[in-house]
C-alpha cells in the first residue's frame, strides 16, 4: 500500500507534457531515490528580446525524464538569485536541495547570445560546473539539452544524452486499406521532429550510422524491398544494390565502414556484409533457417543475428569473421532482435513470456534474463547512447506508440505521436 | 457458416451456367440479343428482356465458382507449411500459369504482428517461397513467379486478437491487373 500511494505520488510529481512536441512524453514511473535539484528561471539580459525557448524548463524537463533528479517546482522557489553573489546557500538548505543550478542569457558576438550557467552544490556551498555557451536564437533548445548533458555528467558521472536525436517510423491510414510511411528524426525529448522520407509503401529498419549524420532504412518502393542510406543534412540518398528477395535489417558497423544486413539472394534470409569502401558483399552466415536482424558489438569484433536453426528463434552471436555461432539465448521459446547495450555487457531483445511479446535484458555476464516490460506487443527496444534507457514500441489500445524503461526497470515513460502510429525508434549515437 | 458458403457457391454456379445459355443470344454484330436486354414491340405487345443479372463473362481468375478466384492462402501461427485444403487451389493456379507461360504473378507473403518486424518479412517470405516451390511443381515457370515478402507491414485487418492475426498470415497470389 505503501509502494502503491509512492507510485501514485511519484506519477504525479513526474507527470508533465510537452504541448508543442510532436511526441508527447509522458513520464508514468520515477524513482523515489532521484537527487533534489532547484533550477531557477533563466533570465535575459538587456537587448536579448524573448528568446521563445525557456531553457531553464527544457532543462528541467531533460533531468525529470532521466529519472535521476527530483526538479523542485517553480511556484516553490523562495527567490531567483540570477548572479552567484546573490544565492544564499542556507535558503536551498532548508528546501531539502542539494543542487542549484542559475543562469542567464545576453547578448554575445556578432547578434548571436550566449547562454550563461552556473552548478552549486548547495551543502558545500561552491559551484561545481560554470560554463558559457554560444547560441542563436534557432538553437536555444539545442543549447539548453547540452546544458541538461553538463550537469547530468557532473551529477552522475555518466555521460548526458539528452542532445542525442531519435529516429522512427510511422504509419498513418489514408484512403482504404492504404497508408502513408514516414521515417521521422526528432531531438530526444520529442520535439523538432522533421520527416526524412515518406512513402505509399511500406519503411522500416531505420539504423543511424555511427557518427549520427546519416540513417539507412528499408524501403518497399516499386513493390521490392531495397535498403537506402540518406544523408540526413541535405537528404540526398543512396539506393544500396537490391537483390532477389529480402533487402533488409541494415547495421552500420562501429567504426562506419561496413554495413551488416540480410539478405535472400541465396535462399533462405542469411547475415551479409557489405564493404563500404570495396563496395563488396560477404557472406556471414549460411543455413537453410531464417538468419535475419544483425547487431554489431560495440568492439566491432562479432554480431548479434536472429535464426530458427535451432526450431524457434533465438539470438545467436559470431564473429565478424564468420565461423561457428554461438547461441546466447536459452530461455523461452522466442528471444529475437538483439541489441548490444553500449558497454558490451548485455543486450535488449524481444522475449516472449506465455504468448506475450515483452522487452527483456540479457546480462552476458551471467547469463540472467531480466525482463523489463508488461505488454502484450512490446518490440524494437533500443539503448540510450549512455545505456541507462530503452526506448521501445508497445500497444496503447488499438495504437502502436512508444515507451521507454531505464535498463534497471525503475524509470517509465510513454511517447505518444499526435496522429497515426509511431514504431520502430532507434536513438542516435552520442552527438 | 459452412453451410452457408456451400449454399452460396451452388447458387452462383447455377447462375453461371444460365449464364452460358444466355450467351448464345450475342449476335453477330457483337451486341447482345433482346434475351439478354432489350425491348421489343410488335402489334402492341410489348416485352422486355430483364437481363441475365449474374452472368459471369469475366476471366476464370475472377469467376467465384472457380478455385482460381481464390488467391489468398492462410497460415498457421509462426508456420510456413500449406494446409491441405489449399491443393485444389494451388493445382488449379499451376495449371492455369502453366498454359499460360506469359502471365507472371508475384507471391506476396505477409506475417501477424507478432515478433519482431524484419524476422516476420523472411518468415512471410518463406511462406510465400513454400507457394512457389509447390507451383513450380505443376509445371509453372520460374520467371512466371516473384516472390516478396512484407512481413507485418500490410495487414488487412488492424486488430490485435486471434481474428485479425489469422487473416493478416497469408500469402496473396497477385496477378497483374488487367
Amino acid at each position: 500500500m505503501k509502494t502503491l500511494i509512492k507510485f501514485i505520488f511519484l506519477s504525479s510529481l513526474f507527470t508533465c507534457f510537452s504541448t508543442w512536441a510532436a511526441l508527447k512524453i509522458e513520464i508514468t514511473q520515477g524513482v523515489s531515490s532521484a537527487q533534489p535539484i532547484a533550477i531557477v528561471p533563466f533570465v535575459m539580459g538587456a537587448g536579448v528580446g524573448s528568446p521563445g525557448v525557456d531553457v531553464a524548463q527544457v532543462i528541467s524537463d531533460d533531468l525529470t525524464r532521466s529519472g535521476r533528479f527530483k526538479v523542485l517546482a517553480r511556484q516553490d522557489l523562495l527567490n531567483r538569485p540570477v548572479l552567484a553573489s546573490q544565492v544564499n546557500f542556507r535558503n536551498w538548505r532548508a528546501l531539502g536541495q542539494d543542487h542549484l543550478v542559475i543562469g542567464r542569457i545576453i547578448p554575445g558576438l556578432k547578434g548571436a547570445l550566449s547562454v550563461q550557467f552556473q552548478l552549486f552544490d548547495v551543502y558545500k556551498g561552491e559551484q561545481l560546473s560554470g560554463f558559457s555557451l554560444p547560441a542563436k536564437g534557432t538553437n536555444l533548445r539545442g543549447v539548453a539539452h547540452r546544458i541538461s548533458d553538463l550537469i547530468y555528467e557532473k551529477l552522475t558521472g555518466q555521460r548526458g544524452d539528452f542532445s542525442s536525436r531519435l529516429a522512427y517510423v510511422t504509419s498513418t491510414p489514408k484512403s482504404a486499406g492504404q497508408h502513408q510511411y514516414q521515417i521521422q528524426v526528432a531531438d530526444a525529448d520529442g520535439y523538432g521532429a522533421k520527416t526524412i522520407v515518406t512513402s505509399s509503401e511500406p519503411l522500416m529498419s531505420p539504423a543511424w550510422s555511427p557518427h549520427g549524420d546519416k540513417l539507412s532504412y528499408v524501403s518497399f518502393e516499386g513493390t521490392r524491398s531495397a535498403i537506402y542510406t540518406q544523408t540526413l543534412t541535405t537528404g540526398a540518398r543512396e539506393k544500396l544494390k537490391s537483390f532477389k528477395g529480402i533487402n533488409g535489417a541494415p547495421a552500420w558497423s562501429p567504426d562506419g565502414t561496413q554495413l551488416a544486413l540480410t539478405l535472400s539472394k541465396d535462399g533462405s534470409a542469411d547475415i551479409y556484409i557489405y564493404n563500404v569502401i570495396t563496395r563488396s558483399f560477404r557472406r556471414l552466415t549460411k543455413s537453410y533457417a531464417i538468419d535475419t536482424e544483425p547487431d554489431w558489438s560495440p568492439d566491432g569484433r562479432s554480431l548479434l543475428f536472429t535464426s530458427d536453426r535451432g526450431g524457434k528463434p533465438q539470438i545467436y552471436q559470431i564473429s565478424v569473421n564468420g565461423g561457428r555461432a554461438a547461441r546466447l539465448t536459452f530461455e523461452g521459446a522466442y528471444n529475437a532482435r538483439g541489441r548490444y547495450a553500449p558497454d558490451g555487457n548485455s543486450i535488449s531483445m524481444v522475449h516472449r513470456v506465455k504468448g506475450r511479446y515483452r522487452i527483456a535484458v540479457l546480462n552476458l555476464k551471467n547469463g540472467f534474463t531480466q525482463v523489463l516490460t508488461d505488454g502484450h506487443l512490446d518490440e524494437s527496444p533500443t539503448f540510450s547512447p549512455n545505456g541507462s534507457m530503452i526506448l521501445y514500441s508497445t500497444k496503447d489500445g488499438l495504437k502502436s506508440i512508444l515507451a521507454a524503461v531505464s535498463s534497471d526497470g525503475k524509470v517509465r515513460q510513454k511517447l505518444r505521436l499526435l496522429s497515426g502510429e509511431v514504431r520502430e525508434p532507434v536513438w542516435s549515437p552520442f552527438k | 457458416m459452412k453451410m452457408y458458403q456451400k449454399l452460396l457457391m451452388s447458387v452462383l454456379f447455377s447462375t453461371a451456367l444460365v449464364g452460358c445459355s444466355t450467351l448464345s443470344g450475342e449476335d453477330s454484330s457483337g451486341n447482345m440479343g433482346t434475351g439478354v436486354q432489350g425491348t421489343d414491340t410488335t402489334e402492341g405487345v410489348s416485352t422486355t428482356g430483364i437481363g441475365s443479372g449474374d452472368v459471369f463473362t469475366g476471366s476464370p481468375l475472377d469467376d467465384p465458382a472457380s478455385p482460381l478466384s481464390k488467391k489468398v492462402i492462410y497460415f498457421a501461427f509462426d508456420s510456413s507449411e500449406i494446409a491441405p485444403e489449399y491443393e485444389a487451389v494451388l493445382a488449379a493456379h499451376g495449371a492455369y500459369l502453366a498454359s499460360k507461360p506469359n502471365t507472371s504473378i508475384i507471391l506476396e507473403g505477409h506475417a501477424d504482428e507478432r515478433g519482431t518486424r524484419e524476422y516476420n518479412i523472411a518468415l512471410s517470405e518463406r511462406r510465400a517461397n513454400g507457394v512457389k516451390n509447390i507451383l513450380l511443381l505443376q509445371g509453372v515457370g520460374e520467371n512466371q513467379l516473384e516472390v516478396v515478402g512484407y512481413g507485418e507491414e500490410k495487414p488487412v485487418a488492424l486488430g490485435h486478437d486471434d481474428q485479425s492475426w489469422q487473416l493478416n498470415r497469408r500469402v496473396e497470389l497477385v496477378y497483374p491487373a488487367n
